[in-house]
């Protein structure tokens, strides 16, 4: 009986393209990260010539709209573009590449900013105690855990409600790149505004849930 | 006797300014060494260099007859600690904060939890431990900072200015624990302070530092009973009077200072003298006090200023008073300015320069 549930519900499009929204953007936000967080604490710890003018870029490109990156990575995935060889278009992959690029901005600026707002003797405090150059960067790291969970959790939300880039990379397409944006788009086209309301509901929900339990870590933590 | 940390030449320069110019100091084992000096006088540079956060631009370090280099700067910081003049916590517990340094060198969760114990009894905070550190009164504050580096129990302690603005109730508990684990565990104490005072009785040498460049340094009867008015002036000392004294029968002298203000003290000393008062040497009523004190005066407040948790008024009595009280005083008396007060200090608060 209660295989027969969970298999209904794997098999339920709906729980499926959750799934998948949640699995792509999650990755994605996870991607973005694994670059945008050391480099966020790189311009946000260290003076540099030109520091003022990267930041300025970082963030301008907090306001990217997310058709024109799309359409960017459709000229360079698509099977006719310079990257066409990889085989990406059309794919989760993409989309998942497509989304990383997309939130870089949202980690670097707020960790960066985050990162500065951390009292600059942290360091010195954490080296007098015996810290290396590495550890007292993880207590910097560690101060500023607040704003760095904040700009991920930021970045998974954009990623989960952005449709240009995936749209532009994925297509909707069933079974592979449908995910809850695409979806609703295509459904409200239709129109079938009961089943988009319904996926509204379910994605107003991850936003909500993720953002609720971030502030419950942030109390913990903090 | 054998030196702990000896600078030679060091010279530290930030762009064009030149915060150390050719310093050289021997630091012997076990002792206090004060460093006197002004703001801006290079002296937060030096204890930064001897604890092997910053590196000087040229000149040489020795630590424990070691040069101290690129090579082995990370480990000989591992020998020191250094404690800063604005408290810097991390954003967490007492007990984190104070377990830092231990953690960095894999101390068991026993031995953390026992050290971290007995720091927290040497600067009386035992039961602060799950407190969050930054919501801590600002003397309490610094006492955790001084807890996290003396639980470390390294050979050299350096100290910037550890009681600076606090009460007098945490200035006494941290100058109580300088003294302890100098005495205790032989620390070797190096600290930067404006107060002549705490030189004159925590330490066993004092070293002037002026505009980057090393003075005198010596005994602190030598160095502060000398021909110090511009030492007293820098040193930032408050209530500095000059005026001509006699003695009087009892023993005590009375100094004429100008403006008609005459104050007792308890010094055999005629002629010319100049004299100071502690801030915190001087009580605020409201009323005239039946007390024993030898010196009271009538006056009006004309400035307040507040830091965390003393404030410290400026009373025009005929010649200005600066006066420290704690905050909890200030506002159970209902004090502001233009408010009339009486200061009350004792005959032994006036202290010679």
């Amino acid at each position: 009986m209660t295989f027969k549930m969970f298999w209904e519900l794997f098999q339920n499009p709906i729980f499926q393209i959750t799934i998948r929204s949640l699995h792509i953007s999650g990755t994605a936000t996870l991607l973005s990260t694994f670059w945008s967080l050391p480099l966020g604490m790189f311009i946000g710890l260290k003076s540099f010539p030109g520091k003022q003018f990267v930041k300025g870029i970082f963030n301008t490109l907090l306001g990217v709209p997310t058709v024109a990156l799309g359409l960017i990575l459709y000229l360079l995935l698509s099977t006719s573009g310079p990257l066409g060889f990889l085989d990406l278009y059309l794919t989760p992959q993409a989309m998942i590449i497509g989304q990383a690029l997309l939130v870089t901005p949202i980690v670097v600026s707020l960790a960066t900013s985050a990162v500065e707002s951390v009292d600059p003797k942290i360091q010195d405090l954490a080296k007098t105690l015996g810290a290396s150059e590495v550890e007292a960067s993880l207590a910097v790291l560690r101060e500023s855990m607040g704003g760095i969970v904040l700009a991920i959790v930021a970045s998974f939300n954009r990623a989960i409600a952005e449709l240009g880039v995936a749209l532009a990379v994925g297509r909707n397409i069933k079974g592979t790149t449908q995910v809850l944006t695409t979806v609703i788009a295509m459904e409200v086209e239709r129109p079938n505004i009961e089943y988009s309301i319904q996926l509204v509901i379910i994605l107003l929900a991850i936003v909500f849930t993720v953002t609720i339990l971030t502030n419950l870590l942030q109390r913990r933590i903090t | 006797m054998r030196w702990l940390i000896k600078l030679k030449d060091v010279t530290k320069r930030y762009g064009k300014i030149t915060a150390l110019d050719s310093v050289s100091l021997e630091v012997r084992e076990k002792e206090i060494l004060t460093v006197l000096g002004p703001n801006g006088s290079g002296k937060t540079t030096m204890l930064k260099i001897m604890a092997s956060i910053d590196e000087p631009t040229s000149g040489e370090v020795f630590f424990d007859g070691e040069k101290v280099n690129n090579g082995n700067r990370g480990n000989v910081r591992k020998r020191s600690t250094m404690v800063f003049q604005k408290t810097t916590l991390f954003n967490t517990t007492v007990y984190k904060n104070v377990a830092y340094g231990l953690k960095l060198r894999g101390y068991s969760k026993e031995e953390t939890d026992e050290k971290v114990k007995e720091a927290l009894e040497l600067v009386k905070l035992v039961g602060y431990e799950n407190r969050h550190a930054k919501k801590l009164s600002g003397g309490e504050q610094q006492r955790v900072s001084l807890a996290r580096a003396l639980v470390l129990n390294t050979k050299l302690l350096l100290l910037d200015e550890p009681t600076a603005n606090l009460d007098p109730k945490n200035v006494s508990i941290i100058e109580e624990t300088i003294s302890r684990v100098n005495r205790d565990f032989n620390t070797t104490i190096v600290m930067a302070t404006h107060n002549m005072f705490q030189a004159e009785t925590l330490t066993s040498r004092v070293a002037v530092l002026l505009g980057g460049k090393m003075g005198e340094i010596g005994m602190p009867r030598e160095i502060l009973r000398g021909p110090s008015i511009d030492l007293a002036s820098f040193a930032r000392l408050e209530n500095v009077f000059s005026g001509s004294s006699k003695i009087l029968r009892e023993g005590t002298s009375i100094i004429e200072v100008d403006d008609g203000i005459e104050v007792e003290a308890a010094v055999r000393q005629s002629g010319k003298v100049t004299v100071f008062v502690r801030p915190e040497d001087i009580i605020v009523t409201k009323s005239r006090l039946f007390s024993s004190a030898r010196n009271v005066f009538r006056g009006k407040i004309v400035e307040v200023s507040d830091f965390e948790s003393v404030v410290r008024l400026r009373v025009d009595v005929g010649k200005e008073f600066v006066v420290q009280i704690t905050k909890r005083s200030f506002v159970e008396m209902k004090l502001n300015v233009g408010s009339t007060v009486f200061l009350a200090f004792k005959a032994s608060s006036v202290h010679l320069v």
